[in-house]
Formats: C-alpha cells, structure tokens, sequence
C-alpha cells in the first residue's frame, strides 16, 4: 500500500500548532515514515499554492488547516484544500473555534489598523501609512496584499470532518489522533478527536475524585490575586477555572501548573457555544449573586478561544 | 404586513406557567404576541435557550420563576438567576439590547401580574423594534 498523502495549511494561526506537530519528535518519524508530505505551507515544506493547486482534486488523503480565516488569501487555500484533500481536519483551537485570535471580532478592521499601525506607543509611523491591498511600485509594478476580513472558524467556510482542540493540542494527544488516523479507527465525520473527558475529570485538584464534594466559590479571584493552594480545585478557591466545561485532552496541563483552565481545549462533547455553556458553568458555582458582577471582563474570559464560533459572537455589534 | 413583535416566554411550571394558566381563567387579557414554553423549573434554563431564542427570531425573551424560597427544587432559582444575570452581562457587552431579556419571578396566584407583566415587556419590545441577531444561526 502506498503511504498516506498529507497536506498541512497554516491559515489565520500563529505558527504554534505547526511547531507542536513537529515536536512530536520520536511518535513524529514513526508517523513521519508512514506518511507522504504533499505540502506543508507556508511553514515547514518549501511548498508553493500553485502545486498544491495543480493536484488532483481528492488526491491528499488527510489534510490539516491550523489557523483561522481572517483575510481572502486564507479563503482561497481552504477551499482549495477541501478540494484536494478527502479528510479535512481543523487543527487547534483557531481552526475549530476561531482561537484567540478570534477575539479580532470584537474590533472593527479600522480600530485594529490604527491601534497596530498608529495609535501604538512603540509606533514610529509620522505619514500614517496603513497597508493597503494593491500599490503601484515605480509606476509598473503592481503588488498585492490580500484583504482583512472578521475571523472564521474552519467550518463557516468549508466542511470540516474533524476538530482537534488545544491551543496549540497537546503533543501525546496529536500523537494519539494521528494513530487514529492511520489506522482508520475515526470517530463519525463531523466530531472532535478527543477522550471525551473534560478538563475536570482528569484534574487532580477535583475533590471529587477524592470522594469530596465540590465547593461553592465564595470570592472572585484572578491569577494575580496570589497563589492557589497546592492541592485544592481552583473554582472553589475562587480562580474561574473553566475546567469543567473544557475537553481535557491536554491531561489538565494548566490546573496542574497553578493556573486556571482557559478553555484552549474546545467544547466537551455536545455543547454548540462554549462560551455559554462556561457562564453557566461558573455561575452554578458561584455562592452568591454578588459574586456575578465580580467577574472582570466576561467576554474575553467565557469566548479567549471560541468567540467567532459562537451565537451571538457572529452578528456583534461594534 | 407591519412587525408584530415574538416574545418567547420560558415559565416555570410550578409557578408562572400556573400564573399563566390562572390569568386565563379570570381572563385578564395579555398580549398575543406571547409564546410560552413551559421548563420544570427556572433553574433548567440554559443560557444557550435564550441566546438560541434571540438568534432563531424572538425579539425579547422572559424567563419565569418561583420567587425565592418557593422553588420546588429548592435552589433552582438561585440558579438561574445567576447564570441569568451574567449571560445578560456577555451578551449585553456583544451587543444584545439588555431589555429584549428579562427574568422575573412570578408564583402561580400571580396570574394579575403575569398579565401585566407580559403586557409591559410587549410594549418594551415594540419600543426596541425588531431584533437584529435574527438570522444568526447557523
Ligand atoms: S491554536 Fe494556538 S497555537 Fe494553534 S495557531 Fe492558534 S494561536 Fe497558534
Ligand atoms: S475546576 Fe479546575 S481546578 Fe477545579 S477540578 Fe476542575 S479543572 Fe481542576
Ligand atoms: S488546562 Fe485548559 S487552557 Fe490549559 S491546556 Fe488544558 S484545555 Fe488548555
Ligand atoms: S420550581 Fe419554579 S423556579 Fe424552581
């Protein structure tokens, strides 16, 4: 049998997740072996879009798109990766949920430009020059740029047949979910490649596991309030750890590091809007109503990774 | 044809979905513009039924519970309240008009001040117009 075909696209991302698909070192040149590396742009393989559109449609047998959709060039390649490719996974957070770089939603592209352009105190800019999407260079020489557009997750443009969540996934579960792949053993299109456990159950601060109840939490508390105790679970200690409505994928990495989850993981299985499900979450464990108005800034801390992908995320008003 | 607002209202049925009921059999009048979907209890309202409500083409949505004490479920409206209150904070922050959502407590005696209350968040609604998320779901 001749080896599987691979296409990876970096989109809207930040390069991390390509980096974890590198570092998985040894399971990597197990895998690596196994596997054709058709393309790999623009990171690792020296891969141009035009070879990967001159493949044959359905001729790549995985795919992976890391990063989300914010402008018309990421537009393209992911059409044309679906195109060529029979599985399509969107790998990482912002692939699946748009990512923290999601949270561009909540700005206009004019409010972005000035801020990253102009208005920045390290910004030495006097012309107030902005990029622009065509220049004419010595009168003959036209360049392009593509142009901005709000955030997407993979799926509000193309069909996506698998999510992988994680900020950048966890190197043993990407290890894990290209074995599934190879061997076949998927999940039905359309589902996450996960354990299906949240972040919660695999977390050694849950008293739960220890027999205990879960607390109430009777103050609001962020990082830098101090330290949490070494044992006991965040969210009753008052930290808003989003652990319980988080995939755990990552084996509870930032519990276990003194830190709240951030919810880098994805949505546990069945839940649509994570942000959602997360005020839910942390509102049923909050001992008083007072307690609500305590929280600061709820927005970047319910949607940090999911906001393009949510219900009321898609139509704000700005 | 001219806009007639959608109000979507979630009731408990211990209590306002009783309330409701009551208000009909002493014929207090409320608008017809009220959809009730009838819950166990206020503490089983998720803040995906109201967001889902609002992007699937309700212009406000109320949420009905037993006032404090008389839940069946002893701490159910505790509950919702809270998941209420903050789910009004990240949404009014991504947009949402704070007054299209309202909760309120209403026991099954109340049915005077279901009516009256349905009739006050109609008119709200009328003076807030169309909701704009409508057509947002996917
Ligand atoms: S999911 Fe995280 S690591 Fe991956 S591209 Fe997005 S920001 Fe980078
Ligand atoms: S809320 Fe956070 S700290 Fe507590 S058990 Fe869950 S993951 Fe662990
Ligand atoms: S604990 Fe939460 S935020 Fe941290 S890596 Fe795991 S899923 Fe991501
Ligand atoms: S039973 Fe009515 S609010 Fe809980």
């Amino acid at each position: 049998m001749s080896k599987p075909k691979l296409a990876y696209y970096l989109a809207g991302g930040c390069g991390g997740c390509d980096i974890a698909v590198v570092d998985l070192s040894e399971t990597l040149v197990d895998v690596a072996l196994q596997l054709d590396i058709v393309f790999w742009a623009p990171t690792v393989a020296d891969a141009k879009y035009k070879d990967l559109e001159a493949m044959p449609d359905g001729s790549i047998d995985v795919g992976l798109v890391s990063g989300n959709v914010r402008n018309s060039e990421h537009e393209h390649i992911v059409k044309v990766m679906r195109q060529k490719c029979k599985v399509l996974i969107a790998f990482g957070i912002c692939a699946s949920c748009g990512g923290i770089k999601g949270l561009v939603n909540l700005h206009t592209t004019e409010q972005l430009l000035d801020k990253a352009y102009i208005n920045t105190f390290s910004t030495d800019n006097p012309e107030k020059i902005l990029p622009q999407t065509t220049v004419v260079v010595d009168g003959k020489y036209e360049l392009t740029l593509p142009s901005l557009m709000d955030a997407r997750p993979l799926d509000q443009v193309v069909k996506v047949d698998y999510y992988v969540g994680g900020c950048p996934p966890y190197h043993e579960h990407i290890g894990k979910a290209f074995m599934a792949l190879l061997s076949g053993q998927l999940p039905p299109s359309g589902s996450w490649i996960t354990m299906g456990k949240a972040v919660c159950e695999v977390c050694n601060r849950n008293p739960v596991l220890q027999g205990k109840s879960k607390k109430f939490a009777t103050t609001v508390k962020r990082t830098i309030d101090g330290p949490p105790s070494e044992d006991g679970c965040l969210l009753e200690e008052g930290y808003l750890c989003l652990g319980p409505v988080t995939q755990g994928d990552c084996g509870s990495k930032c519990p276990s590091a003194n830190v709240p989850c951030r919810g880098c993981g994805g949505p546990i299985p069945g839940v649509k809007d994570f942000g959602l499900r997360a005020i839910s979450a942390i509102a049923s464990m909050l001992d008083n109503e007072e307690l609500v108005d305590q929280i600061p800034d709820p927005v970047h801390l319910f949607y940090r990774y999911t906001l393009p992908s949510s219900f009321l995320g898609k139509k704000i008003k700005r | 044809m001219a806009w007639e607002p959608r109000l979507i209202v979630i009731a408990c049925h211990w209590c306002t979905y009783a309330g409701a009921d009551l208000a009909g059999s002493l014929r207090y009048s409320y608008p017809p513009t009220v959809h009730i979907v009838r819950v166990p209890c206020s503490g089983r309202v998720e803040p995906e039924f109201i967001a889902e409500a609002l992007i699937r083409g309700a212009d406000g949505v109320f949420i009905g519970g037993c006032h404090f004490g008389d839940c069946h479920y002893k701490e159910g409206n505790y509950k919702a309240i809270r998941r209420f209150n903050l789910f009004k904070r990240v949404a009014t922050e991504l947009g949402v008009e704070p007054d299209r959502i309202q909760l309120e407590w209403i026991s099954g005696s109340e049915g005077k001040k279901f009516a009256e209350s349905m009739t006050a968040f109609d008119a709200k609604i009328r003076e807030l117009g169309p909701n704009p998320l409508k057509g947002g779901a996917q």
